[in-house]
């Protein structure tokens, strides 16, 4: 069984209130911003290396981003993973979510065969949640979105996916790529003697040459959203504080809640 | 552009007949054949397991061609049914943009008996309703439905696309964005038409809300964008409005798909969606257990609304995951969320700092929480929380429903 993964490499929103502003353009200088692997994508890493376990196989992380993006490669070499590429290229800058596809998609054409593709079902940063289905797409191969839970069964994969509702139960011939949410398991914490070996490996980059693409579809010029403007919302303050005995606080909350249900 | 069978590679497994939801593939002497209706919806690619069927789109040249893309579309979201509230959203939304440009708006409804929706669609908005019927469109699964929409954007070219920002929208829309070839923007909270080009101008929070952004789709068509639920405000009826209904004729088979829906499972503790929540109770790790959680979900009750817990609540199992709010789990935008006993750390102000109205119950007046609160409600939760239950029941007429509160 071979299982890629798809790797995003994010900024930790928990440091960004300590990041500082540029004063005078109010953007948020991110040098120095520590980043650390998309959250969900640990979880879609456990899931592949615990399948590869039960099955035997191969699991391959795969990253677009710039050569930084090497360090969240290295933490998937250390929950299990047995290589990663890394594709960084300065021509893959500014990608929207339908030019990372095509790229990874291509990418993916180069490795070769697979069973599964997982990703997270989004990127903390980005939030679209469109590379998984856009992908799928490019690759013609079927997806299951938000996935909590995943059975192989020979040839077939049986998933649960979480919807508003509840759950849909589908099932699918292999290969397909599942997008996974967080409840599906516990990633493992690498150990120091897996991180040293991680460190070891070695991880090949692949730049737009390396890929058998049409040039315009990378990229900032490959990419039909263009962000126009980017700004800061005023951060949420607090209003009223209330404090008292319970029964009173219970009274005013009650009316403001009341007060706000009639309108 | 067009689309075309490589007569040296197909084989004649008659994969992609099955997978034709127009009836428009015939498997003559071996080699499958096109036939004049084809609506370009790409179905028989996604089936084809040799490479034997090529689709070629067309790709955008210029303004002119640009200009020939007309009309606001709306997927109208259904359940078992029932039309999604933000469907109705998306209507009194597409209203308005389609009126800024003078143009149409139309609804495009998939189901299996869904044809009452369709008077319903026009009383809040549309000029037409594109209706696909059939048995196997009753539930939503991502081939057939991303088939038929592509055939419709192939057809009838619109110039907007707007699709919820639910889990079916954020499973369908990028897939056929990629397939159409064209830009996509997600969970949009504003929506405004640029007067100068008349290009669809998308606002969505990324990062966690830390920032906004504004996209716009500049040279592909349809400019497609997911709209976050219970941000656009619900447009009044007018019963009396006319629109047409335009039929789309349909066979889907199910043996041309890959994918199975095996088992559609209601959830039976949670009866209203996060998502689609007009008022959330959540707790958090301040209700020490999973017996002591049961006073948020009794809030919750009394008020009608859903139930909501932090990450430590998921993470001992008091809640299953779905219950999540925050980071790693949902992002939600309800009239009023209360929050018992959690501490607002970022990860979970960034699912639920844009809600209208936050209450938060802390013992900790200096919990981050409190300073981001509407009402910050110093106190025991143990202590205050069955107090407003009792004042909440007092207020509510026996038996019924939070509507009928005086
Ligand atoms: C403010 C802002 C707003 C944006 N809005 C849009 C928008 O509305 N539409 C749009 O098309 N683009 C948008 N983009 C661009 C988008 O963020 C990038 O294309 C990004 O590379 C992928 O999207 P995402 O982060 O949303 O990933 P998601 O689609 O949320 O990620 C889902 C999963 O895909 C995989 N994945 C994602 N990125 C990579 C990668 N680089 N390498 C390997 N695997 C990956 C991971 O498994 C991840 O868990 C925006 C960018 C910014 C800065
Ligand atoms: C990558 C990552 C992703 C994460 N994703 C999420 C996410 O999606 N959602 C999420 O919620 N968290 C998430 N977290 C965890 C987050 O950082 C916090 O740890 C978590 O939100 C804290 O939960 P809490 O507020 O319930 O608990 P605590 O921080 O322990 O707060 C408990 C609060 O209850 C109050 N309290 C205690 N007893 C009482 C009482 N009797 N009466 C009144 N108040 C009382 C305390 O004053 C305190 O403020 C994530 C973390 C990481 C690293």
């Amino acid at each position: 069984m071979r299982i890629i993964v798809c790797v995003k490499q994010v900024p930790d929103i928990a440091e960004m209130e300590k990041m500082e502003t540029d004063p005078k353009t109010g953007t948020i200088i991110r040098e120095g911003m520590p980043a650390i692997v998309n959250p969900f994508d640990e979880y879609a890493l456990e899931e592949a290396v615990t399948w590869k376990e039960k099955q035997e196989g191969e699991v391959i992380a795969i990253s677009m981003g710039p050569p930084q993006a090497e360090d969240a490669l290295v933490k998937c070499l250390s929950m299990g993973a047995d290589r990663a590429i890394l594709l960084s290229d300065r021509d893959f800058a500014g990608s929207d979510t339908m030019a990372t596809t095509y790229t990874l998609a291509r990418a993916i054409g180069e490795i070769g065969d697979f069973d599964l593709v997982l990703c997270g079902q989004q990127a903390i940063d980005g939030d679209t949640a469109q590379v998984g289905p856009m992908l799928a797409e490019h690759l013609h191969i079927p997806q299951i979105t938000y996935v909590n839970r995943i059975e192989v069964e020979g040839k077939h994969v049986v998933a649960t996916r979480e919807v508003e509702d509840g759950y849909e139960v589908i099932r699918c011939r292999m290969p397909l790529l599942l997008t996974v949410v967080k409840g599906i398991n516990v990633p493992r914490v690498p150990t120091y003697s897996s991180l040293s070996e991680a460190m070891d490996k070695e991880i090949p980059i692949w730049t737009a040459e390396d890929l058998d693409v049409e040039r315009d579809r990378l990229g900032l010029p490959g990419s039909p959203t263009a962000v126009t403007r980017i700004w800061y919302p005023v951060p949420r303050t607090g209003g009223q504080v209330l404090t008292g005995e319970p029964p009173e606080l219970a009274e005013r909350v009650a009316q403001v809640l009341l007060n706000i249900l009639q309108g | 552009m067009g689309i075309s069978v490589i007569g040296e590679k197909c084989t004649g497994c008659k994969k992609c007949e099955a997978a034709c939801p127009f009836g428009q593939i015939e498997v003559i002497d071996k080699k499958a054949v096109i036939q004049e209706g084809c609506t370009l919806c790409g179905a028989c690619h996604e089936a084809c397991e040799v490479g034997a069927i090529e689709v070629e789109r067309p790709i955008l040249q210029g303004a002119s061609d640009l200009d020939t893309y007309r009309g606001v579309f709306v997927f109208a979201e259904q359940r078992e049914g029932e039309l999604r509230s933000c469907t109705l959203e998306l209507l009194g939304e597409g209203r308005k943009l389609a009126d800024k440009l003078g143009q149409e708006l139309a609804a495009v409804l998939l189901g299996d008996e869904v044809e009452d929706l369709c008077p319903l669609l026009v009383a809040h908005g549309a000029d037409k309703v594109y209706l696909a019927r059939n048995s196997n469109l009753r539930f939503y699964q991502t081939e057939s439905y991303a088939a038929v929409l592509t055939a419709v954007i192939s057809q009838y070219r619109p110039s907007i696309f707007l699709f919820g920002a639910t889990t079916t929208g954020r499973d369908l829309a990028p897939r056929v964005a990629a397939r159409v070839r064209t830009g996509l923007t997600a969970d949009c909270t504003s929506l405004d038409i640029e007067e100068e080009t008349g290009l669809l101008l998308q606002t969505r929070p990324a990062w966690g809300g830390n920032i906004m952004a504004t996209i716009k789709t500049v040279n592909h068509r349809p400019q497609m964008a997911t709209v976050r639920p219970k941000v656009m405000k619900k447009p009044e009826p007018y019963p009396d409005r006319k629109g047409k209904v335009i039929h789309i004729p349909i066979k889907v088979n199910p043996k041309g798909m890959k994918t199975t829906l095996l088992e559609v499972i209601k959830s039976r503790e949670q009866t209203i969606s996060l998502e689609e929540a007009e008022i959330i109770v959540s707790g958090g790790r301040g209700l020490q257990s999973a017996e002591n959680f049961k006073v948020v979900e009794e809030l919750a009750q009394v008020l009608a609304a859903a139930v909501g817990a932090s990450r430590p609540v998921v993470d001992s199992g008091w809640k299953s995951h779905p219950y999540q709010v925050g980071q790693t789990g949902k992002t939600v935008q309800p009239k009023i969320y209360i929050a018992c006993g959690i501490s607002g750390a970022v990860q979970h102000r960034v699912g639920m700092e844009s809600s209208e109205t936050i209450v938060a119950i802390n013992k900790d007046p200096d919990a981050p929480i409190m300073q981001i609160a509407d009402y910050a409600v110093v106190g025991d939760l143990f202590q205050v929380v069955p107090e407003l239950i009792k004042v909440i029941k007092s207020r509510t007429k026996k038996g019924e429903s939070r509507k009928n509160l005086t």
